[in-house]
C-alpha cells in the first residue's frame, strides 16, 4: 500500500541510488531535449486521473467544510449557505456533544492503532525472523501465514464476526463452555469488549503484510555478516541485536509508517464488523466521520473533521519523517 | 553451525501457536459453510453434526452472487489494466526523463496515499451525480465510477513500485534499442517491460486485490444491478435468519480466486516490495 511514501520522503537513499546511473545519462541529455514534451505525454492519463480522484475532491473537500451542509442542498452543493469556521468550532467543542465524541473516537483511534501497528509489528518481525533459516515445511507455513492478507477484508471479518456470535460464536464455546474462562458467554461485538475484538481482527489481517515487508528486507542482509559474527563467537541473540535488527532499521522506518496510516485510516475491518454505527469503544476515526456525515446527514461537519484528520496525519507523518532521517543520519556518521 | 536447542523449541511453540491462530478462522469458514442451518444456528461445534454441500448451491439463489461476482470481475479486472497501463508509462518518464515539477509529481502522488478513504468518498459523489447531471455520463452508481475510483487507489502505490523497478533495469539497455532505431516507445515496450516484468505482476496482484475487497466506496457508489461482492454478502442476512453457512460459503468462494492468485504469484510480490520499496 503506501509502503511508498517514507521511501519517497527519504531524499537521502533516492539520491544515492540515483547518482549511479545518472552519472552515465549526463553527456547523452542534450540530445533528449527534442523530446522535452514526451515525460509530460506519459503522465497526462495518471495525471488527469489523480485531478480528478484526488485533488479535485480534496479541494471540494475543503471548501465543504466551511459551509452549511445539510442533505437539503446535497444535489446542489454549491448554493448551499457559507458557514464560516462553524464547522470547525463544533468538531472541537469538547465540551458539547458532537466535538467530545470526536474526541473520544480520535483517542480510541490512536490507542487501537498504537497497540495494532505494535502488536503486527512484533508478530511479523519474530515470524520473519525464525523463519530466516530453511526447515522442513518452511514453504508452506510461509503461504499459510500469508493467507489472512490475500483474503477479501469483507470475507475474513465476517468470518470473525461469525466466530464473536453471542450464542453460536467459536469464541464463546472456548472460553466459556470450553475453557470455563468466563461467567457466562460475553458479548463482544457491542459494549467494551469489542475493542478488543477489534484489535484481534486487525492483527489478524495486518501481521502478514509487516512479515512479508521483514522478509524481504532480510534477504538483503548479507549471509558473510552472520557468518564472521559466529566465528567471533556473538550468540544468536548477539547477532539479533547487532546485526539483523540494525540491518532493518530502514525497513522498519517505512514498515511502522505504512502500517500507522494503513490501521489509521482503516475503514473496512470495522465496518464489516459493526455495521454502520461502531460501539463506543470501538469507534474509529473514519466510521465515526462515516456516521458524522451519512447517517447523521450533516456533510458540512464531516468535511471539517476530515480535514482535520488530514491535517494530523501531515504533522505525525512529517515529524515522524523528520525524526527518522535525522536518527538515520547521526547512526551513520 | 546447528542451531541451540532452545531456539528450536521456541521456534517450534511460537510457529505452532501462529498457524493456530491464522488457521482457526480459515478453519471456521471451510467447516461451516459445510454445515446443514441448524448447526450453525445453535453452540458452536468444532465437529459438524452432519456434512451437506447444500449451502454450496443455495448461495446463488439467495441473493443474486453471480451478477455480483461478474460486476466485481469487471470493477477490479478493469481497474488492474488500467492501473498497471497507466502505471507504466507514468513511471518510465519518472525513471528515465528529467523534467519540470517531477519532484512535484511524485511527491503529491505519493501523500495521497495517506489520505483517509473517507475524505474523498462524498466529494466525489457529488462530483460523480454533477458530471452525470451535466453530461448524461452515468459515473454514479456505474461500474465506470467504481472502476475510476478503484484504480486510482492503486495508482501511486503502482507508479512508485515501478519507478523503483525501472530504476534497477540498467539504463543501457534501453538507449542501445534507441541507438538501434526504437522510437521511446518502442524502448519501453521491448526493453524496460520485459526487464520488470516481476514488478509489472506485483503492481496489477496488488491493484486486483485492492479493487476486489474494498467495502467503503463500493457500499456508496453502487445500486442494485452493479452491486459488487463487497456489498452483496449482506444479502445473507435477513430479518428472520441469518444463513451462515451460506455466508462462509459465498465468503470461501469469492476468496478462493484471490487468495490462489496471490499464492501463486507472491515470488513476484515479495520480488517487486524488495525491489521498489525495501531498497
Amino acid at each position: 500500500m503506501t509502503t511508498t511514501t517514507a521511501a519517497s520522503a527519504d531524499p537521502g537513499e533516492r539520491t544515492v541510488r540515483k547518482d549511479s546511473p545518472g552519472a552515465a545519462r549526463g553527456p547523452r541529455r542534450t540530445g533528449r531535449i527534442r523530446r522535452i514534451g514526451l515525460p509530460y505525454l506519459l503522465l497526462l492519463p495518471a495525471l488527469l486521473l489523480e485531478l480528478l480522484v484526488h485533488l479535485v475532491p480534496m479541494v471540494i473537500g475543503i471548501v465543504m467544510s466551511f459551509k452549511e451542509l445539510t442533505q437539503f442542498y446535497i444535489r446542489d452543493w454549491g448554493t448551499a449557505p457559507w458557514s464560516g469556521l462553524d464547522n470547525y468550532k463544533v468538531s472541537v467543542d469538547f465540551s458539547a456533544p458532537v466535538g467530545k465524541a470526536l474526541l473520544h473516537s480520535f483517542m480510541v483511534t490512536v490507542g487501537f492503532t498504537l497497540l495494532s501497528v505494535g502488536l503486527c509489528w512484533l508478530i511479523g518481525t519474530a515470524a520473519a525472523i525464525y523463519m530466516q533459516d530453511t526447515f522442513r515445511g518452511r514453504g508452506l507455513l510461509r503461504a499459510l501465514f500469508l493467507v489472512p492478507y490475500a483474503l477479501p477484508v469483507y470475507a475474513a471479518v465476517i468470518t470473525w464476526v461469525f466466530m464473536f456470535q453471542h450464542d453460536n460464536g467459536l469464541v464463546n464455546h472456548v472460553l466459556h463452555d470450553q475453557l470455563h474462562l468466563t461467567d457466562k458467554p460475553s458479548f463482544w461485538l457491542i459494549g467494551d469488549n469489542s475493542f478488543y475484538a477489534l484489535l484481534v481482527v486487525s492483527v489478524w489481517k495486518g501481521w502478514p503484510f509487516a512479515f512479508l515487508i521483514v522478509m524481504a528486507g532480510l534477504q538483503n542482509i548479507p549471509g558473510e555478516l552472520y557468518e564472521a559474527a559466529a566465528l567471533d563467537g556473538a550468540g544468536l541473540w548477539q547477532q539479533l541485536r547487532r546485526i539483523t535488527l540494525p540491518s532493518l532499521r530502514a525497513v522498519n522506518q517505512v514498515l511502522i509508517l505504512v502500517l500507522f496510516l494503513w490501521t489509521f485510516n482503516d475503514f473496512n475491518t470495522p465496518f464489516v464488523l459493526f455495521g454502520r454505527t461502531a460501539p463506543e469503544s470501538a469507534d474509529l476515526i473514519s466510521v465515526h466521520i462515516y456516521q458524522a456525515s451519512f447517517v447523521t446527514w450533516n456533510f458540512g461537519t464531516g468535511s471539517a473533521m476530515s480535514v482535520l484528520l488530514l491535517l494530523f496525519l501531515l504533522v505525525v507523518t512529517g515529524a515522524y519523517l523528520l525524526l527518522t532521517s535525522r536518527g538515520r543520519k547521526t547512526a551513520d556518521v | 553451525m546447528a542451531p541451540p536447542r532452545s531456539f528450536l523449541w521456541s521456534r517450534r511453540i511460537f510457529l505452532t501457536l501462529l498457524t493456530g491462530f491464522v488457521l482457526v478462522p480459515v478453519y471456521v469458514m471451510v467447516s461451516s459453510s459445510l454445515k446443514p442451518l441448524a448447526d450453525v444456528s445453535g453452540k458452536f461445534r468444532w465437529v459438524p453434526s452432519g456434512l451437506t454441500i447444500r449451502p454450496y448451491i443455495d448461495i446463488w439463489s439467495t441473493v443474486p452472487l453471480a451478477r455480483y461476482f461478474v460486476n466485481s470481475l469487471i470493477v477490479a479486472g478493469a481497474a488492474t489494466v488500467c492501473s498497471v497501463v497507466i502505471a507504466v508509462f507514468a513511471a518510465y518518464a519518472v525513471s528515465r526523463y528529467e523534467f519540470r515539477g517531477k519532484r512535484t509529481f511524485t511527491v503529491t502522488v505519493l501523500s495521497t496515499q495517506m489520505f483517509p478513504g473517507i475524505l474523498f468518498l462524498l466529494p466525489l459523489f457529488l462530483i460523480y451525480v454533477n458530471i452525470g447531471d451535466a453530461t448524461g455520463i452515468a459515473l454514479f452508481g456505474s461500474r465506470g465510477g467504481l472502476i475510476l475510483t478503484y484504480l486510482t487507489f492503486s495508482l501511486p502505490f503502482s507508479i512508485w513500485m515501478l519507478i523503483g523497478y525501472f530504476d534497477s533495469v540498467p539504463r543501457d539497455l534501453d538507449e542501445a534499442a534507441l541507438v538501434d532505431g526504437c522510437g521511446p516507445l518502442g524502448a519501453l515496450f521491448r526493453v524496460v517491460v520485459p526487464a520488470a516484468i516481476p514488478g509489472i505482476v506485483a503492481v496489477a496482484v496488488y491493484a486486483f486485490m485492492t479493487a476486489w475487497g474494498e467495502v467503503l466506496f463500493a457500499s456508496v457508489m453502487t445500486n442494485d444491478t452493479t452491486r459488487t461482492l463487497a456489498v452483496g454478502l449482506q444479502g445473507y442476512s435477513t430479518l428472520n435468519n441469518v444463513y451462515w453457512n451460506q455466508i462462509m460459503a459465498a465468503s470461501l468462494v469469492v476468496s478462493v480466486p484471490v487468495v490462489a492468485g496471490f499464492l501463486l504469484l507472491q515470488r513476484y510480490l515479495v520480488a517487486g516490495l524488495t525491489a521498489g520499496a525495501v531498497k
